[in-house]
């Protein structure tokens, strides 16, 4: 079927090309998610290593000052699929591994 | 005290040095816990933003890359299924005599990166990737090994293990899984006279990280065969991705080691592996296995080992603890 | 203008050589081997600025050159037969990225059985890739249409792949006399302008996405349109090439058709035996012309129905077989869907194969096709089959 709401052939760019590389950002795959990761941030030993296992670039280091050891890991819910890399990884169980509600 | 950050191009000593900029996005379509993006993230910090990345067909290039969308944050093309070595050696060619011509700076060194999993690289990709080698592209061709063809449904490949259950090696009265030994592509390569070519592990993230950066500045073409679990195919829950990782080395299934200009050397030991076992026994696709393909398969582990200690000259991995 | 004593080989490389390509890839295959031999005899002399990729096949030379005009190089390769269908994969990408990347092919018939010998089987596989498609039928036109290929494929109105076919060994062979141009004017003429998207570091961009169905047609509706603008593109930078060197060709070229109440529609090297058998015909006293078809895709609708305007038949000379299909004749198909929608304007068309794995064509073998073209006008009947021309029974 045909999507009326789309551009036609004359607006899109030649060859298919993308010229807004990184816009799957604008992606939410929440809804991927059976379980969430909460991370608990007084146990957080800001090891990094969720950080780095992540595939989907999900955990966010956030840098502040006021923050036990000038920074703090947050989790992107917009792009963590629930996978539990993280959780699993986790050294010190600083992660929660949550239900999500819908 | 925490180690600094580093640029793209230095090595690292530890994982706290890892450049915090992402050059792939999230919101992509791989399954949760794909292996392969674990590993992408990382080379790419290693290489930073003054890179072109070639991929063949696969996962990886489906799920990043359906227009109008793309993950992808430096320049990436994406051809065909078979051809990833010759598509980045024109790349490379071009790069360098545009550079020569001055069309293109020169100040600013291009990296040029292959990603190709083992179908579009052990396969259909295997006479590609050996013109490139052999001509001396400066390419760094990353093999994302998930052992099987993937983006199509879990085919075999000819890096599927022995043992192994895919939809073309189903277990049923006659066949029970592979039942061939996968290729060596590292020696493969090796025969190829190129500077650089090493294993690499998500797992073992500085290990990789460094060896990306070793590998982009080989005076010639480097090769990383990267081990890269695949939760879908392998039939085990995504959140145990790093875990079949790390046991693949544990178990001296996956030796961590790297061809450097002649030299040999394992840059993971380990001194007593855990039986392969272990490493099967969490993985669906081994779960068929009979006794005596375990004995098989861990007979093949066995003289891997055996022969990478041969090429280090020592005994870096050990015997299976008892 | 230098003048050399030139193969159309030699003569497609020295066109590459004097475009200033920047990367070449390139493997040997009969009959466009020579080719490949002398642009690598340019690079070893260093007389030319351009790496040339020892590819292991021609699906990487294809590859290659899809990797290397997508960083923004000038490219070139040669090859023929089994050569070009083993591209064909790539070659078809290549006009999906929208890359012009520029080829001469020595066309060859194609294997079972394996022949070396020339026809143009090769090219009729790729007749639908949406490349650029010239037949020439002399070296001195090869060289000229190489870098013609190279003005319309770089064309932000095209972006397109461009072939510059010619006969395997009939021209691919045969020495003539050329005139070569300097590079400082080729390159006037083809100034290197990268006009097509690239892959920078400065500007990333993603090439060679998958489309949904939701977007896979609109993206094959635009090759279809740049296909359409080519005709005009040819057309004009004919026309340019004509202004500044002095030779131009047309996309078509008529030969006697002022009077003709027949016709032949012929490529390549035949053209030419069928130019003296149409002079020969003549002398007989049979109204006869002869429209050489030069741009094979986009085909030139508009410009041959003005030819066969009022023409009572036209007997199609092609040298390739497309088997099973209403007739072989790859040509003669276009030509006959090309009245598909308006047939009272037609003439009648008779389609007939010479010249395939190289069988001899003789002035006879044509003048025996003009003498029954010249009976079809006369109320004979057409076969509806092709005729075939020197096969034996
Ligand atoms: C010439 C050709 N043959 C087959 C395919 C179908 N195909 C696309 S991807 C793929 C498997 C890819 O496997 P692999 O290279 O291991 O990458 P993975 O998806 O496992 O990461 C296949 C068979 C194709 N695209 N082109
Ligand atoms: S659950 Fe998976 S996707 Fe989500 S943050 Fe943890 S590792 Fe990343
Ligand atoms: S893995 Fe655990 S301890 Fe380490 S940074 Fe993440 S949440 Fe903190
Ligand atoms: S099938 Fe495997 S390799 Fe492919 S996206 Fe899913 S997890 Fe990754
Ligand atoms: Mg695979």
């Amino acid at each position: 079927m045909m999507n009326k709401n789309l551009p036609g052939w004359r607006e899109l760019p030649e060859g298919a090309v993308v010229r807004d590389p990184g816009n799957t950002e604008t992606i939410d795959v929440s809804g991927w998610r059976v379980f969430k990761p909460v991370i608990i941030d007084d146990k957080c030993t800001r090891c990094r290593l969720c950080w780095i296992y992540c595939p989907d670039g999900a955990i966010i280091e956030v840098i502040d000052e006021k923050a036990k050891m000038g920074k703090r890991y947050e989790v992107d819910y917009v792009h963590c699929k629930g996978c539990g890399i993280c959780y699993a990884e986790c050294p010190v169980n600083a992660i929660e591994w949550v239900p999500e509600e819908r | 005290m925490a180690l600094k950050e580093v640029g793209p191009m230095e090595e690292i000593r530890n994982h706290m040095q890892i450049p915090r900029p992402e050059y792939i996005a999230g919101g992509h379509s791989a399954c949760q816990g794909c292996g392969h993006f674990v590993i992408i993230r990382h080379l790419l910090k290693a290489s930073g933003p003054n890179t072109i990345v070639v991929n063949p067909t696969g996962c990886v290039e489906v799920v990043t890359t359906v227009f109008p969308y793309s993950s992808w944050k430096v320049p990436w093309i994406h051809v065909a299924f078979e051809n990833g070595g010759a598509v980045a050696s024109g790349v490379e060619a071009a790069v360098r005599t545009l550079q020569r011509k001055g069309v293109l700076s020169e100040d600013e060194p291009i990296n040029v990166i292959v990603f190709a999993g083992d179908g579009g690289t052990v396969d259909i990709g295997f006479q590609s990737l050996s013109g490139m080698l052999e001509r001396g592209h400066k390419v760094v061709y990353v093999l994302l090994d998930n052992e099987a063809y993937m983006n199509t449904g879990i085919q075999r490949s000819g890096s599927t293990p022995f043992g192994a259950w895919t939809t073309t090696t189903p277990v049923g009265k006659k066949w029970k899984g592979e039942w061939r030994v996968r290729k060596d592509m590292i020696q493969i390569a090796v025969a190829h006279h190129i500077p650089y070519a090493a294993t690499i592990n998500p797992a073992y993230p500085v290990d990789m990280y460094n060896k990306m950066v070793k590998a982009l500045k080989a005076d010639g073409p480097a090769f990383l065969h990267a081990y890269s679990p695949c939760p879908t195919g392998w039939r085990f829950d995504p959140s145990k991705t790093i875990e079949v990782a790390r046991l693949a080395v544990l178990t001296g299934y996956w030796v961590l080691y790297e061809y450097d200009h002649g030299k040999y050397k394992v840059n993971v030991p380990v001194l007593k592996r855990k039986p392969i076992r272990e490493f099967i026994k969490i993985q669906g696709r081994f779960r068929h296995m009979t006794e005596e393909q375990i004995k098989r398969l861990q007979e093949i582990v066995d003289e891997q080992v055996e022969m990478i200690n041969k090429l280090v000259g020592r005994t870096v991995i050990g015997p299976v603890e008892g | 203008m230098p003048r050399l004593a030139l193969t159309t080989n030699y003569a497609v490389a020295h066109a590459a050589k004097d475009s200033d390509v920047d990367v070449i890839a390139a493997y040997p295959i009969t009959p466009s081997t020579p080719a490949a031999e002398k642009l690598a005899e340019f690079a070893a002399n260093g007389e030319i600025d351009a790496e040339y990729i020892h590819v292991e096949s021609e699906h990487s030379a294809a590859s290659a050159l899809v990797g290397a005009s997508a960083v923004g190089a000038r490219t070139f390769t040669v090859t023929a037969s089994q050569g070009l269908i083993y591209m064909s994969e790539v070659l078809y990408i290549a006009s999906g990225l929208r890359l012009p990347i520029v080829l001469g092919v020595a066309s060859r018939a194609l294997s079972a059985p394996l022949s070396i010998w020339g026809d143009m089987h090769d090219i009729a596989v790729l007749r639908d890739a949406g490349i650029v498609t010239y037949f020439v039928s002399s070296a001195q036109e090869a060289y000229d249409t190489v870098i013609q290929a190279f003005k319309v494929a770089e064309d932000p109105r095209v972006h397109l792949p461009a072939i510059v076919d010619y006969d395997g060994f009939v021209l691919s062979h045969v020495t003539e006399p050329v005139e070569t141009l300097e590079k400082e004017e080729v390159l006037k003429f083809i100034p290197k302008k990268i006009t097509w998207n690239t892959l920078n570091p400065k500007n990333p961009i993603s090439m060679g996405t998958v489309g949904e169905p939701d977007w896979y047609y609109e993206f094959k509706y635009q090759q279809q349109v740049a296909m359409e603008n080519a005709l005009k593109v040819a057309e004009e930078v004919d026309e340019e090439f004509g202004k500044v060197f002095g030779r131009k060709y047309g996309v078509v070229e008529p030969f006697m058709m002022e009077d003709a109440e027949v016709a032949l529609l012929a490529y390549g090297a035949h053209a030419g035996t069928a130019r003296v058998a149409v002079e020969r015909a003549r002398k007989e006293g049979i109204k006869v012309g002869l429209v050489r078809l030069k741009l094979w895709r986009p085909f030139p609708v508009p410009h041959l129905k003005k030819l066969f305007d009022g023409i009572s038949v036209v007997g199609v000379l092609d040298r390739a077989m497309s088997l099973g299909a209403p007739r072989q004749g790859p040509v003669a198909l276009d030509l006959m869907a090309m009245y598909a929608s308006d047939p009272s304007s037609a003439p009648k068309m008779a389609s007939y194969t010479i010249g395939i794995g190289q069988r001899d064509v003789r002035v006879e073998d044509i003048l025996y096709i003009i003498n029954q073209l010249a009976e079809f006008a006369k109320g004979k009947e057409i076969p509806e089959r092709t005729i075939p021309i020197g096969l034996r029974e």
